[in-house]
Order: C-alpha cells, then sequence, then structure tokens
C-alpha cells in the first residue's frame, strides 16, 4: 500500500504564491502547519489572557472587578479557547509540518481537506467569542455544559452549539487526513514499527478524535433541541436524565483529555533521545503503552462523575478502570527515564522543557490517580485540588510539550536558530512561576476551595494571592515566549540540516528550512 | 500532467475557503434564527447556497481531475481510507442517539420508576409514575400520545432500503462487468428507492403529528424517535443525492471498471445508512 | 488607584510575614467529624503517601542520571535501549500497588453507600441559590441562604473589607440543624438546575441533581458547627449559596425542634392581621436584597437582556395581580422561579409592595398577606 516513490508535479519547483491568498489557498502542509501554530499561538494569548481575568478577580477576597456571571463566562470560554484553539490546533500544526517529512512523503494525503480543516477554525473561534458581545453574555455554564445550566444562556447558547460544531468538523476531518498520511503515505522500507513515535502518538491520537468528536456534536446537537424544539433528553419529567449529558459529554471529554496528552508524549520521546545522545528506551513498549492508554480511555469517563449518585458497582468499575492508566503511563515515565540513564546529555531548551514536562505531568498524574479513588474523590471533586490537577496536566503537560517541540523544530522551519539564553531564561522564569500558580491550589482544594466560584471565605486568601502572582509572572513570560519566536523567525545565527548534535530521523536529513515539497524523492529507510 | 510515481498535490485549493464561509453564514443565520430574528432565514438561505455552489465547483474539480487521469492507485488508496473513516464518525455519530436511547431506557426510565437507585426519586418525586416503554415520562410531557406502529409504513421502508441496496449493488456488478446499462439502470432504481423511502417516512411523520399527537415534545419516547429517524433520513437524503450525481456522471460516461471510486464512496456510504435503518427499526419501532 | 494601592500593600505585607501571616488556614484535608470522614482522610493520607515515595524514586533516578550522565562530566551514551525484564518489572509492580490502593478503597465505598436504618430524613433541595430543607415527618421547613452581612459585602464594589465579615461567604441566615450521634439520612434534589451540597467535614459530596433524588448520610460525633459551601456550577451566585450545619446534643435539638415549631404557628398567626404599607415596605426591602437582588440588581435595574429591570418595569407598575403572579409563580422557561413555596405570605406580600413602591417605582397600592393566602 505504501508506494509512494517520488513527488513530482508541473508546479514543482515554484515556490509558494505571494500575498495573503498565498495562505488562503494553500495546499501545502507546511504552510498549513505554520497557520495552525500561529493560529494556536494567539488563542493561548486569548485564553491566557481570560485567565488572567479570573486570577485578577481572586487575587484577594471580595468582588473586586467583574460581576460574578462574567466571572463565569471567563472560566468557561478560557477552557474551551484553551483546548480547542491552542492545545489541539498546536499539535495538528505540529503533525502537519512533522507527519509527512516524518514517514518520508511529499505532503499530506489530502491537501485539499487540509486547508479546509484549518479555515473553519477561525470562523468557529470568531463564532464563539462574538458571544461576549450578544444579549445574555458569552456561555457561562463552565467548559462542561452541563444541562440545565446551560439551557438558561442568553442568545450566545446556540452560536457555542455550532462553534462546537464547526471545532468538531475540523478535528474530524484533520484527523482522517493524519490516519490517511500515515497508512498511504510512508517511504518504502518505513514500516509501523519503524515510524518514529510522535507519528505512532499521532496516528492513535486520530482515531480517539474520529471515535469522540461526533460524540460530542451528537450530544450538543440534543442540547440544541432540549432548549429549541421541546425534547427532553436531558429532563426527568419527560422521562430523560440530565446524568445523561454528563455521560455523554465524558465519553468525549476523557478521551479528549488523552488527545490533548498523546502527542505531547510522542514529542518528549522525540526530544529525549536526542539530548540524551542514546536511542528511546523500550521503543515497541511506548507503541504498546499508547495504544493502552488509548483503549483504556474509552472505559473509564465516569470518573468525572462520581459523586452523581451512580450504583455502586458502576462507581467500582470506573475506579478500577481508571486507577489501571497508571500503568501503562508509567511504563512510558520509566521508559523516558531509562532513556536519559547512562546517556551523555546536554541541556538546550527543548530538553529542559521535556524534563519539566516528564517530572510536573507525573505530579500531575499522581493527582489524578488521588483523584480516581472514588471515596476520596468525594472530597477533591469539584475543589481547586481538581484544578491543580489538571492544571498540572495541560499546563506543564501538553503546553510544556508544545514549547519543547517549538523550540526543539523552530530552528527546521526558519533556519535560524533561537536565542539559545533566552530560551533558558523563559524556562526558567516559566518553571518556578508555574509551581507558584498552581502548587498552592492544591491546597486551596484541600481546604476546602471549591472550583468556579469568584469570590472565596478569609482562610483562602494567601494561597489565592499567591497562585495570581504566580500567574501573572508566568502570564508575562509566555509573552516573552512571543517574542523569542518572533525573533526567530525574523533573523538569527543559520542553522544546519541536523541542528542538534545527537538528532536522528529524516526530519533533519532536509536543509533548514526544508524545500516546499518535502521529499521530491522518497528516502531511503536502513 | 503528473510523472508516472509521483502523488498529486493539487494547488491553490479556493474551495475550502467558500465552504467556511456558507457554513458560518448557514449556521450564524440559523442561530440568529433560534433566538428570535426575523430576518435570519434569508442569511441561512446564503449560506446554503454558498454551500452547494462550494460542493459544486469543489466536487467538479475533483471530478475533472479524476477523468483525466490525474488519479492512480496510491491517490486512489487515499480517497478511500478518507472515506472509510468518514463513515466510521458518522458510525460514531449515531452511536451517540443509540446510546442515549438505550441509557434512557435501560436506567433512566425504571429509575425513575423506583428501581435501584431510584427508590427516593420515585417515591418522594414521582410517585405514581411506572416504567413502560414508550413513555413521555412522569410528567407526562406533550400529553397523550400513541405509538408508532412498526408493522405499516416503517415495515415498508425495511423492504424498500432493503431492496435498493440489492439494487445499488446489482448496478456496482453492472460497472465492474462495463455493463453500462446494467449501472444505469440500476443506479437509477436504487434512487427512486431511496427518495421513495424518504417520502414515506414525510408522511410517517405527518402522520405522527397529525393523528397520533407524537411530536418531538413528545417525552423521551418522541425525543428519540423523531431525533434517530430523523437524522437518518436526512442521511437517506445525502445519501440518495449521492447517487443521483453518480447517475448522471454515469450517463454522461465517466467511471470505469477499473477507476470508479466515486461509485464506490457512495456506495458505501449507501449501506451504511441501510445497516443504521436496521438497527432503528429493531429498537426504534419493534422492540 | 485605591485598589491597586490595597494590592500593593498586600503584597508588600505577604513578602514581610510569609510563614507568620493572618487567620488559621488549612493545607490538608480536614479529618472531619464523622467515622466517614476519617477513613477518607486515612485513604487519601495513604495514596498521597505512596505517590510521593514513587515520585522520590522516579524524580531521584532522574535527577541522579542528570548530574552524572551530563556530556559536561564527559559521559559517554550507552546505547542499550531494550529489556523485556525491566518492562515487565514496572509493569507488574505498580500493578500490585494499585490493587493494594484499591482494597481498603472499595471498603469504604461500599459503606458508604449503606444508607438504610437511618434514625431520620432530611430532604435537601437546591435552589438558585440557597437550600431549602425539609424535616421528613416533622412538619418542618425552611430555606437557608447566605447571611445579611456577607450578601452585603460581596456585592462588587461594595467598599466592605470581606476580613471585617465573621464567617464571609460561609453564613447562613438559617443553618440546617440536626442531632448529634444519629444517622441522618439526606435525600437530595433540586429544583432548577444541578447544585452539589458539600460539607468538607462529613468526608463527601452528593450532587442534588432536578428531577431525581440521590441518598447519602451522617453520623456526627461531635456537637458542633460545620461549613460548606455549593460544589457544582449553578449559575451566577453559585459562589454564594453556603451550607452551615449546626449539630446540637440530642436535648438541645429536641428544644430547637419544638422551638421552630411554636415560630411557625406565630408567624402564620401574623401573617392574618393587615399591615401599614410602610411595614410592609420595610420588610419587603429584606426579602428583596435576600432573594432577588442577584438578578434584579440593586437599584432594580436588572442586566439587560438577561434580568429585566424592576424600576420602571410595565409589570411592576401596572396591574397587581399580574405583578403577585409572575412573583408567585415564577415565568416558565425562564430564570424567574416560582417565589410561592420558597417565600411566605408575609415575604411575598412584602417584597411585591417594595418593588412598586421603591427601586423607583411609586405605585402607592399595595398587598397584604392574607390576600396571598387566599391566592395559594
Ligand atoms: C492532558 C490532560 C489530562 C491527563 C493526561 C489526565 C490524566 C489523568 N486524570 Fe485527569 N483531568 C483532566 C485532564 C487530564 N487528566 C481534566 C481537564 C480534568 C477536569 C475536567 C473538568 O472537570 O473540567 C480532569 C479530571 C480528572 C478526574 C475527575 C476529578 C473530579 O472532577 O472529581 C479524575 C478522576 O479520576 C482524573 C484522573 C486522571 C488519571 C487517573 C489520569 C492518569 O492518566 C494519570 C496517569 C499518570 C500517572 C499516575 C503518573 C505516572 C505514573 C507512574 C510514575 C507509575 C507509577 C504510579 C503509580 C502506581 C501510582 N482526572
Ligand atoms: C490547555 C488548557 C489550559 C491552559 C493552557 C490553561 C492555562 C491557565 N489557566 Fe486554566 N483552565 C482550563 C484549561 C487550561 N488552562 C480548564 C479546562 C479549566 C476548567 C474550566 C471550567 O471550570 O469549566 C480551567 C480553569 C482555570 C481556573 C479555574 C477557574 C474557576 O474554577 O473558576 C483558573 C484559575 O486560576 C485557571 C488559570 C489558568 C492560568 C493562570 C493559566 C495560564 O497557564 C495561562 C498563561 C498564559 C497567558 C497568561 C497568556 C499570555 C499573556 C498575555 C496574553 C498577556 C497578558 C498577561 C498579563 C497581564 C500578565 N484556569
Ligand atoms: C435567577 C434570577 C432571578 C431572580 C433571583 C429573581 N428574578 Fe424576577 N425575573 C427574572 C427573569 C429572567 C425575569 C424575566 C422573565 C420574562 O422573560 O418575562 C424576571 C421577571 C420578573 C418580574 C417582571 C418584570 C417585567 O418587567 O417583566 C418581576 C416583577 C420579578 N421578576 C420579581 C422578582 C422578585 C420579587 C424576586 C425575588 C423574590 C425575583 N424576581 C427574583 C429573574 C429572576
Ligand atoms: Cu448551587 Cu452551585
Ligand atoms: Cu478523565
Amino acid at each position: 500500500m505504501t508506494t509512494v516513490t517520488e513527488t513530482h508535479d508541473d508546479h514543482h519547483d515554484h515556490g509558494p504564491a505571494k500575498g495573503l491568498m498565498r495562505w488562503v489557498t494553500t495546499t501545502n502542509h507546511k504552510d498549513i502547519g505554520t497557520l495552525y501554530l500561529i493560529f494556536a499561538l494567539i488563542m493561548f494569548m486569548i485564553g491566557g489572557a481570560m485567565a488572567m481575568v479570573i486570577r485578577l478577580e481572586l487575587f484577594q477576597p471580595g468582588m473586586q472587578f467583574i460581576d460574578p456571571s462574567f466571572f463565569n463566562q471567563m472560566t468557561t470560554v478560557h477552557a474551551l479557547v484553551m483546548i480547542f484553539g491552542g492545545v489541539m490546533p498546536a499539535f495538528v500544526g505540529l503533525a502537519n509540518w512533522m507527519l509527512p517529512i516524518m514517514i518520508g512523503g511529499p505532503d499530506m494525503a489530502l491537501p485539499r481537506m487540509n486547508n479546509w480543516s484549518f479555515w473553519i477554525l477561525p470562523f468557529a473561534f470568531a463564532m464563539l467569542l462574538g458571544t461576549f458581545f450578544m444579549d445574555g453574555g458569552a456561555p457561562a455554564s463552565g467548559w462542561t455544559i452541563y444541562p440545565p445550566l446551560v439551557l438558561q444562556g442568553g442568545n450566545g447558547f446556540p452560536f457555542m452549539i455550532f462553534a462546537i460544531h464547526m471545532m468538531g468538523i475540523s478535528s474530524v476531518m484533520g484527523a482522517i487526513n493524519v490516519i490517511v498520511t500515515i497508512l498511504n503515505m510512508r517511504a518504502p522500507g518505513m514500516t509501523l514499527m519503524k515510524m518514529p513515535l510522535f507519528v505512532w502518538t499521532w496516528f492513535i491520537t486520530a482515531y480517539l478524535l474520529i471515535a469522540v468528536m461526533p460524540v460530542l456534536a451528537g450530544g450538543v446537537t440534543m442540547l440544541l433541541t432540549d432548549k429549541f424544539y421541546d425534547t427532553t433528553f436531558f429532563n426527568a419529567a419527560g422521562g430523560g436524565d440530565p446524568v445523561l449529558f454528563q455521560h455523554i459529554f465524558w465519553f468525549f471529554g476523557h478521551p479528549e483529555v488523552y488527545i490533548l496528552i498523546l502527542p505531547a508524549f510522542g514529542v518528549v520521546s522525540e526530544i529525549i533521545p536526542t539530548f540524551a545522545r542514546k536511542p528511546l528506551f523500550g521503543y515497541s513498549s511506548m507503541v504498546y503503552a499508547t495504544s493502552s492508554i488509548a483503549f483504556l480511555s474509552f472505559i473509564v469517563w465516569a470518573h468525572h462523575m462520581f459523586t452523581v449518585g451512580m450504583p455502586l458497582q458502576g462507581e467500582l468499575f470506573f475506579m478500577y478502570a481508571t486507577m489501571l492508566i497508571a500503568v501503562p503511563t508509567g511504563v512510558k515515565v520509566f521508559n523516558w527515564v531509562s532513556t536519559m540513564w547512562k546517556g551523555s546529555m546536554t541541556f538546550e531548551t527543548p530538553m529542559l522543557f521535556a524534563i519539566g514536562f516528564v517530572i510536573m505531568f507525573t505530579i500531575g498524574g499522581f493527582s489524578g490517580l488521588m483523584l480516581a479513588i472514588a471515596p476520596a474523590d468525594f472530597q477533591y471533586h469539584d475543589t481547586y485540588f481538581v484544578v491543580a490537577h489538571f492544571h498540572y496536566v495541560l499546563v506543564t503537560g501538553a503546553i510544556y510539550a508544545i514549547m519543547a517541540s517549538a523550540y526543539y523544530w523552530l530552528p527546521k522551519w526558519t533556519g535560524n536558530m533561537y536565542n539559545e539564553r533566552h530560551g533558558q531564561i523563559h524556562f526558567w522564569i516559566s518553571t518556578v512561576s508555574v509551581n507558584v500558580l498552581f502548587f498552592p491550589q492544591h491546597f486551596l482544594g484541600l481546604a476546602g476551595m471549591p472550583r468556579r466560584i469568584p469570590d472565596y471565605s478569609i482562610q483562602f486568601a494567601e494561597f489565592n494571592m499567591w497562585s495570581s502572582i504566580g500567574g501573572f509572572v508566568f502570564g508575562l513570560s509566555q509573552v516573552f515566549f512571543c517574542y523569542i519566536v518572533y525573533k526567530t523567525i525574523k533573523g538569527g545565527e543559520k542553522a544546519t540540516d541536523q541542528v542538534w548534535e545527537g538528532a536522528n530521523g529524516l526530519e533533519w536529513t532536509l536543509s533548514s528550512p526544508p524545500p516546499y515539497h518535502s521529499f521530491t524523492t522518497a528516502p531511503v529507510i536502513k | 500532467m503528473s510523472s508516472e510515481n509521483a502523488y498529486y498535490i493539487p494547488h491553490d485549493a479556493k474551495w475550502p475557503i467558500v465552504g467556511s464561509v456558507g457554513l458560518t453564514l448557514l449556521l450564524g443565520g440559523f442561530a440568529n434564527e433560534l433566538n428570535g430574528s426575523t430576518s435570519a432565514s434569508s442569511v441561512m438561505a446564503v449560506g446554503f447556497l454558498v454551500l452547494v455552489y462550494m460542493m459544486f465547483g469543489w466536487f467538479g474539480e475533483v471530478i475533472a481531475e479524476s477523468e483525466t487521469g490525474t488519479y492512480r492507485h496510491v491517490e486512489d488508496a487515499s480517497f478511500r481510507m478518507g472515506m472509510a473513516w468518514f463513515i466510521f464518525s458518522e458510525v460514531m455519530f449515531f452511536a451517540v442517539f443509540f446510546g442515549a436511547l438505550f441509557y434512557i431506557r435501560v436506567f433512566s426510565v425504571p429509575w425513575l420508576a423506583g428501581e435501584g437507585v431510584g427508590v427516593s426519586t420515585n417515591e418522594f418525586l414521582w410517585p405514581n409514575f411506572e416504567a413502560t416503554w414508550p413513555t413521555n415520562g412522569p410528567g407526562d410531557v406533550g400529553g397523550e400520545y400513541q405509538k408508532m406502529g412498526a408493522w405499516g409504513l416503517p415495515a415498508i421502508n425495511t423492504l424498500l432500503l432493503l431492496t435498493s441496496g440489492v439494487t445499488c449493488t446489482w448496478a456496482h456488478w453492472g460497472l465492474i462487468a462495463n455493463k453500462r446499462k446494467q449501472l444505469i439502470v440500476g443506479l437509477a432504481l436504487t434512487v427512486l428507492l431511496g427518495f421513495a423511502f424518504v417520502g414515506l417516512q414525510a408522511l410517517e411523520y405527518s402522520h405522527g403529528y397529525q393523528e397520533l399527537n407524537l411530536t418531538l415534545g413528545s417525552g423521551v419516547y418522541g425525543s428519540t424517535f423523531y431525533m434517530l429517524t430523523g437524522f437518518h433520513g436526512f442521511h437517506v437524503t445525502v445519501g440518495a443525492i449521492m447517487l443521483t450525481v453518480m447517475l448522471f456522471r454515469s450517463m454522461k460516461g465517466h467511471f470505469t471498471p477499473e477507476n470508479h471510486f466515486a461509485f464506490e464512496a457512495s456506495a458505501w456510504y449507501w449501506h451504511f445508512v441501510d445497516v443504521v435503518w436496521l438497527g432503528l427499526f429493531i429498537f426504534v419501532y419493534w422492540l | 488607584m485605591n485598589k491597586l494601592k490595597q494590592i500593593f500593600a498586600s503584597v508588600a505585607a505577604l513578602t514581610l510575614m510569609s510563614g507568620v501571616a493572618h487567620a488559621e488556614y488549612g493545607l490538608n484535608m480536614p479529618v472531619g467529624v464523622t467515622e466517614t470522614s476519617r477513613q477518607v482522610y486515612d485513604l487519601h493520607m495513604l495514596i498521597l503517601w505512596v505517590c510521593v515515595a514513587i515520585g522520590v524514586v522516579v524524580f531521584g533516578a532522574m535527577i541522579y542520571s542528570m548530574v552524572y550522565h551530563r556530556k559536561s562530566q564527559g559521559a559517554v551514551a550507552s546505547q542499550f535501549h531494550e529489556s523485556m525484564t525491566a518492562e515487565l518489572v514496572w509493569t507488574v509492580i505498580p500493578f500490585i500497588i494499585l490493587v493494594v490502593m484499591a482494597i481498603p478503597a472499595t471498603k469504604v465505598l461500599i459503606e458508604m453507600h449503606d444508607s438504610s436504618e437511618a434514625d431520620m430524613t432530611v430532604k435537601i433541595t437546591g435552589y438558585q441559590w440557597k437550600w431549602h430543607y425539609e424535616y421528613i415527618g416533622e412538619d418542618l421547613d425552611f430555606f437557608s441562604s447566605l447571611d445579611a452581612a456577607s450578601n452585603e459585602a460581596r456585592q462588587v464594589g461594595s467598599g466592605i473589607d470581606p476580613s471585617t465579615v465573621a464567617d464571609y461567604l460561609l453564613n447562613v441566615d438559617h443553618p440546617l440543624v440536626i442531632p448529634v450521634g444519629k444517622k441522618v439520612r439526606f435525600l437530595l434534589t433540586a429544583e432548577d438546575v444541578i447544585h452539589a451540597w458539600w460539607v468538607p467535614d462529613f468526608g463527601w459530596k452528593k450532587d442534588a441533581i432536578p428531577g431525581l433524588i440521590n441518598e447519602a448520610w451522617v453520623i456526627v460525633d461531635e456537637p458542633g458547627v460545620y461549613r460548606g459551601q455549593c460544589a457544582e456550577l449553578c449559575g451566577r451566585d453559585h459562589g454564594f449559596m453556603p451550607i452551615v450545619v449546626e449539630v446540637k446534643s440530642e436535648a438541645d435539638y429536641a428544644t430547637w425542634l419544638v422551638a421552630q415549631k411554636v415560630a411557625k404557628q406565630v408567624a402564620k398567626l401574623a401573617a392574618i392581621e393587615d399591615l401599614d404599607p410602610r411595614e410592609l415596605k420595610r420588610a419587603g426591602k429584606k426579602v428583596y436584597r435576600a432573594n432577588c437582588i442577584a438578578c434584579h440588581q440593586k437599584k432594580g435595574e436588572g442586566l439587560p437582556g438577561v434580568f429585566p429591570a424592576i424600576n420602571g418595569s410595565a409589570v411592576a407598575t401596572g396591574d397587581i395581580n399580574k405583578h403577585i403572579d409572575i412573583v408567585m409563580n415564577g415565568k416558565k422557561g425562564t430564570t424567574m422561579a416560582a417565589y410561592k413555596d420558597q417565600l411566605t405570605d408575609l415575604e411575598l406580600a412584602a417584597v411585591v409592595t417594595y418593588q412598586r413602591n421603591s427601586l423607583g417605582n411609586k405605585v402607592g397600592d399595595a398587598v397584604q398577606p392574607a390576600e396571598i393566602a387566599a391566592l395559594r
């Protein structure tokens, strides 16, 4: 099936078209990857700005700046923007840039559809963010959009639903493209078990995506009809059940969090060997562990719903299944540590972020495991302990992996080295501040502070203040990151083809930056 | 055109952005309409037309490329896998509605009636409710209604769809054996049966609304019934339109016994729709 | 400007006295006052220490290798990259650890689910944004909402320093009262959206879902006042629906119960008499502040597009019967709830009178509690 040997068409040596239309009509995987990455960065800033509003209001007890319902809008849209606009598009951008190169192919398999996957997103987010200007404001029901609360929304409600539909369409098309590219575009000799782990993790992520995005689409469609067409899916009076929506949402939502983290696992599995100058330890068990995580992710969803009053057997099942995920995830962590063991390590910025990832993701994983213990979750649930958990896995997990890959591949993408000193500064400020930001939230949660509240009693004042200060510093250091990226695009020391001494893999055999069409002649895989 | 072994990469795709604009107008207009705006339906209409325009343009371009021999085995494989996984995503979309139906029938309704964890729910909130199916819930939402029987129109519709599956395959055999007439007749029959199905379903709906007082608002029975059959009906319509296009293309002499991905994709889609219907017939109408 | 100064001042204060800083604040889960909460606490500490131990091993190995296997230390990379044994070891050992954790967790969970043989039952209903407590079999029920002092202080720009308010945001007007040492069964449900009832010292929280009832129970060991909060996002004032439970000795509880019933009768009698409209208006202000202000706002200006203004409202200045109707029965499909069951005749009469003669309105009429009673 994998018979791509050479790419050539009559436009081959033309560069890209010029001007704005180049970006609007492009079918080139690198252009589209760039678009995705820039889009994700902008969304990260917007979502981050909302987080700053949250942290500002929570800086002190008492209501200082905003109305409680605006606070809820901030929380809701912050999460939606970060997840659907920040992390997911960032990883799709990385996939677009790197997958064809890593498997020795010319481009993505379905280039026109690739363009559409991207160009739906700006419209979807315009719709979502537009709700701020409507009667009733933006959705304020949390990103989990539980009924009946979400049905109380104002005019923004149907726009949010349709924005989610559009994001879903985009993700499904993107995922199909990834799957087809991996199955059909590999260079001869690039067998599945020779693929770089980033490719593997994306392959599995893509399956998660096409399996769960339609489920979310169905769920929000039921919300829409419950509000506007008198259906009673989530209304007990009509024989439905508000909890049904939670099952649907988390059947999507739990695999979703692995959608956000599996590509991160892949990236880290590329970076650590490079800077340890040692092959990845346990390649095949990494592949099997990733697959097990993906499989398990479909049968653990109700750990988000321990407090809804499920039957005992249900709670036990979901508790056990959730705990099991620690095993394959542990395998990954141990393999990364073993890769570093007896290596010859250097600590350039990508490696720093990757190591930061391993340590802090594991901390987030531990708190996840604590949440999995159902009776204890009766205490943890819906407190800042949960908020701390998921920011450790999302910010110091997914976002750190994205930062690591940005530093790792920027020289390849732009042909310019970033400023190493700046990178190191960015890492250290971020790492110190992010822990000041999120670590105290564990204590807040344990001491009894619920999440999604704009104001709190005096006993929580201290840690909230620390958390906010950490948040502001972390935010500013991300502004610095934007500056570093900008400088690197504009110029800098020229990068070699290999870039990193210990780097292995097809992407390092191409020039920096690579030619417009990646492998016009398929490479030979040993 | 491209040399022997190249993978074809089109340039300057302008249709996607047209599609995005169309989609945004359609959905944005719809949202405004739901919010009670009176002028939004024209925005929706424009959006819909833009989408139709996009499809004509996009598919037209691909068809032209296909007919001029741009695609070879590799590209064809990409299309096939793409379509297969798209259908998989559609399966998951239906799965969530079936899942909701099962959850409601197996858990939610019995619990409201006092089984398992529902003892107090039933005792304190809905003391007179007993679990039956169909039901419009303890609140008797939407008032008296009657169940949609399985052995009238729905049974006929089952027959129609199953037959259309056969005629579709027959047409495919014709195409492979290069019997163009069999292809065209088979397709025409399939399309006819498909639209007949849609027509009968419309009849069934009007029967439900007018005579049975069975509406979307008839509690969970009405909700699951109309949403499941409605989305299915929509998919049948789309599938029938796809097959109609295939019919016209066949009449224009498109497709060869070796190279007819578009036809196969539509046929897969049609069979998928068929299988979903069997699920519906069993779980929505019959049991 | 003032705000900024305040912020800078607190930052300075914080850095100066961090550690010794004000008030007692918790770092860890409370041990609580029930058998359940102690078991949950033990479980929590068990998992925590297991995780810490694993963390020490994993991070220790990483740090060791980062120190000694650095290129700058002259480390030369080995090339080993596979070991079936190692993979097996670190699959099996974590699995065993998990099983060890799962056993006590299962035990606790099973016990928590057993709400049988309760001594008494309280039905708890969540409203936007207050709790309703109903003592099953006792002809006693009441609402419990954020106390007036906190409510005043928590308005945006109130200018009141929260640290001057006792139990800021954790105090209510009518706490739930239960006896010590008895098994109390709770039936949780909600009227409008999902809420969750949580008192950390009891060791659990449970969702209150409209149309369904969840069960939970406690046996509290020590008399005292225990505080908690709503723990499921339920709209604008989710942060402002605290829970206070007073646990009394059995004798005190019995006395309290009688007193409540007497007070209820007295209130009923009082409602029969006609009241001076000015009196009603004064009482109405209190009711308005406690129940309506969240949506219709302090001066009755509402929130455009979401909550209508009372100031100048056609309803509040028009036919008084329509006005009474919307307050008593609410408006279906909107957040305007039916207050018939939430407020007494007196309170309803008072708030309607208040809305018509204050908040910028000057209709001049009034409604008496007896008229409301007649409409029930
Ligand atoms: C990238 C995202 C991500 C990831 C990877 C995870 C990973 C995990 N999560 Fe998390 N989670 C979220 C994102 C994520 N989560 C989000 C967003 C929410 C909140 C949603 C909302 O309500 O808004 C949430 C909420 C959440 C809850 C619900 C809490 C509540 O609301 O009450 C639970 C409960 O079980 C949970 C559990 C877990 C577990 C067990 C893992 C495991 O995968 C972790 C496994 C990893 C390790 C355990 C560490 C490494 C392992 C070893 C070193 C091996 C040895 C270890 C042992 C044997 C202990 N998560
Ligand atoms: C990938 C996902 C992701 C990411 C990256 C983040 C990043 C951050 N998150 Fe968030 N968060 C979620 C996902 C994420 N979050 C989710 C799912 C929820 C749950 C929502 C719900 O309850 O429904 C949540 C909720 C949540 C809460 C709880 C709100 C509540 O319960 O009411 C808080 C509170 O502190 C918070 C803070 C932050 C902060 C400070 C960051 C920071 O890391 C952000 C840093 C980035 C920037 C700051 C941007 C760069 C800077 C600028 C644009 C310039 C302006 C800067 C300054 C003025 C300093 N998040
Ligand atoms: C949760 C929010 C909320 C609370 C609390 C609330 N209301 Fe309302 N109220 C509304 C909404 C929304 C409407 C508009 C209903 C509609 O669409 O007609 C409304 C309408 C009204 C109206 C009619 C105004 C008009 O011009 O249409 C009156 C009078 C009123 N409420 C009185 C009260 C009183 C008295 C209380 C407290 C006892 C109260 N409300 C508490 C949300 C609320
Ligand atoms: Cu009630 Cu939150
Ligand atoms: Cu989860």
